[in-house]
C-alpha cells in the first residue's frame, strides 16, 4: 500500500515484517527513530522480538552478534561515532560469518562534532568484510532491507548487510513509499533457518582462535565470498522484480548512459539530484549521465566498466574523504579503470557535501565545468574561501 | 564459499600447551596435604586433580609454571622446582 512516510519510519516498518527475532540499538542521531519505533512496535506487542536496551554500540554490536551466532534473525541501526565504536565487533560479524543486517543512517564523524550527512562513517568500515548497499530514495531503503536478508542469509554467503540511508536526508525526509504487506514479504523472506548456530545439545565452539596456519583461508574465503555476492545480487534484484514488480537493488543503476560523454559516479541521496543536473545539462547540449552504485561491496567492477568504459571523462563524487590521499569511491573507481589501459577515461575524483553541506545542482554543473579541465585526484567543491583564510 | 567457524567443544586439549613453561613447574609433596583443594580453585588452567589428603598433582601437559598452586597451599606442601629437576 502507497504511504507517505519518514524515511525512518519506513525502514522500522520493513524491518517489522522481516521479523526479527533479536534488536538491539543504541540511540544516535540521525538513527533514533527506526529504533524508537522497533521498540514500540515491541513494547505493543506488534513485533514478537526481544529489544535488548544496551549501554552502548559496542554492546548493540555485540547482541546482535550472539543472536545471530544462535541462529536468530537479527537487527541493529547506527550512525556515525556509534558505528566508530561498534568497529570491532563489526569486523568480528563478519569474520565469524553472521549474516546480521544493520541500518546505517549516514552521518560524518567527529571532531568537530557534526550531525549531518556524510559517507565518512561507513567509509570508515568498508574493509570489514560486509556487503554494503546504498539507497537514494525511502522506496530503494525499504526494498533493500528485504534484499538484504534474503543476500546475507542465503547458504551461499552467510555475510552480514549494512543498508545505507542518508542521515536527515532520508531518515527525517517524507516520501510516498509503497509498503509490502506482512504476506508480501513472508513469501519473498522466507524464515531464517541454519544448521551453522550455537546450539546447547551440539556444544561446538564459535570464535576460535586461528594461528598462521590458517587465517590467511578465512581472509580468502570471505573475499571469494564477495566475487560469488556479484552475481546473487543480481539474481535476488531479478527475484524481486519478479515479486514485488519494480526494479529495485542490484548492483548498479544507470541513467542517460547510453551515449554519455561526461559521466558522474555516486552513491546515495546526491543521485537524484545528479540525475536532474543530468538533464539539464542534456538540454545544453551535454552529452552527460549518471552511474549510480547501489552495491559498494562487493565492489562490482565488471559491470561498472560495461556501463561507463567508453566515456570520455568521469566524476567520481565522493561524501568523504580518505584523509591524504582521495574519496575512496574514486580510488576503487580508478583501480577499476585503470584496468582498461590506454582506453581508460580521464577520471577525476571531486569531494562534496561533508558535514551536511548541501549539493545542489549548482555543486554538480561546477564539478562538470572542472571535468573537461585538468584530471584532478581530490578536489573540494563549494568550499567558502573566507573561512580558509589561516590565523 | 563459506565454512561453519566453529570447532568442536574441548578440541583446546589437543593442543598440549604445557612446552610454553619455561623455568619451574610445581611440585606436589604429597606430605602436609589436608585436600582444602585451593591448589585445584586457584589453578588457572584447571588442570590439578585429586580426591583425598596427599594425593593431589597437576596435569604437566598443559601447566604453565605459574606457581600460584604453590603460593596458595596453607600447608606449604606444593614447591616450586626447576624444570631441569626431576619430580
Amino acid at each position: 500500500m502507497k504511504e507517505f512516510l519518514e524515511g525512518s519510519h519506513a525502514v522500522a516498518q520493513i524491518i517489522k515484517r522481516c521479523r526479527p527475532g533479536v534488536i538491539s540499538a543504541y540511540p544516535i542521531t540521525p538513527q533514533t527513530h527506526i529504533v524508537e519505533d522497533l521498540a514500540q512496535l515491541v513494547a505493543d506487542k506488534e513485533l514478537d522480538a526481544q529489544f535488548v536496551n544496551v549501554e552502548s554500540e559496542h554492546s548493540a554490536a555485540s547482541v546482535v552478534l550472539g543472536g545471530e551466532a544462535t541462529g536468530v534473525r537479527s537487527y541493529t541501526a547506527t550512525s556515525s561515532q556509534g558505528l566508530l565504536l561498534m568497529a570491532e565487533v563489526v569486523f568480528n560479524i563478519a569474520g565469524l560469518r553472521l549474516p546480521v543486517v544493520m541500518t546505517t543512517a549516514n552521518r560524518s564523524v567527529s571532531a568537530p562534532i557534526n550531525i549531518w550527512n556524510d559517507h565518512q562513517d561507513v567509509a570508515t568500515v568498508r574493509d570489514a568484510g560486509w556487503i554494503l548497499f546504498f539507497a537514494e530514495s525511502n522506496q530503494e531503503a525499504v526494498d533493500l532491507h528485504m534484499q538484504a536478508y534474503r543476500i546475507g542469509e542465503d547458504p551461499r554467503v552467510m555475510l552480514p548487510v549494512m543498508v545505507n540511508i542518508d542521515g536527515f536526508i532520508l531518515t527525517h525526509g517524507m516520501e510516498v513509499v509503497d509498503m509490502p504487506t506482512q504476506e508480501e514479504v513472508d513469501k519473498f523472506l522466507p524464515p531464517y533457518t541454519t544448521t551453522y548456530k550455537l546450539d546447547v545439545d551440539n556444544p561446538q565452539t564459535m570464535g576460535f582462535l586461528a594461528d598462521p596456519e590458517y587465517y590467511i583461508e578465512m581472509r580468502y574465503m570471505i573475499d571469494q565470498t564477495h566475487r560469488d555476492v556479484l552475481k546473487i545480487v543480481p539474481e535476488v534484484a531479478a527475484g524481486f522484480k519478479k515479486a514485488f514488480g519494480r526494479e529495485s537493488g542490484g548492483l548498479i543503476q544507470g541513467y542517460r548512459l547510453e551515449d554519455a560523454e561526461q559521466v558522474f559516479v555516486g552513491a546515495g541521496t546526491v543521485c537524484g539530484t545528479i540525475r536532474e543536473a543530468v538533464d539539464a545539462l542534456r538540454k545544453d547540449g551535454k552529452k552527460a549521465g549518471l552511474l549510480k552504485i547501489v552495491t559498494y561491496r562487493p565492489f562490482p567492477k565488471d559491470a561498472i566498466l560495461a556501463a561507463v568504459g567508453k566515456a570520455k571523462e568521469i566524476a567520481v563524487i565522493d561524501k568523504s574523504i580518505s584523509l591524504g590521499s582521495s574519496g575512496p569511491l574514486y580510488l576503487d573507481m580508478s583501480a577499476a579503470l585503470a584496468t582498461l589501459g590506454a582506453k581508460m577515461p580521464k577520471t577525476s575524483g571531486f569531494i562534496l557535501g561533508l558535514g551536511g553541506r548541501d549539493i545542489t545542482q549548482k555543486s554538480i554543473f561546477e564539478t562538470h565545468e572542472k571535468l573537461t579541465g585538468k584530471q584532478t585526484d581530490c578536489t573540494f567543491i563549494g568550499l567558502k574561501q573566507e573561512l580558509l583564510a589561516e590565523t | 564459499m563459506f565454512k561453519h567457524m566453529t570447532s568442536k567443544a574441548g578440541s583446546s586439549v589437543e593442543n598440549k600447551t604445557g612446552s610454553w613453561r619455561t623455568e619451574v613447574k610445581p611440585k606436589f609433596l604429597k606430605k602436609d596435604c589436608i585436600a582444602c583443594r585451593m591448589c585445584a580453585y586457584i589453578c588457572p588452567e584447571g588442570i590439578i586433580s585429586g580426591e583425598g589428603k596427599n594425593t593431589f598433582t597437576c596435569d604437566y601437559a598443559y601447566c604453565k609454571g605459574c606457581g600460584n598452586c604453590a603460593a596458595i597451599c596453607p600447608k606449604k606442601d606444593i614447591e616450586m622446582i626447576s624444570e631441569l629437576e626431576a619430580l
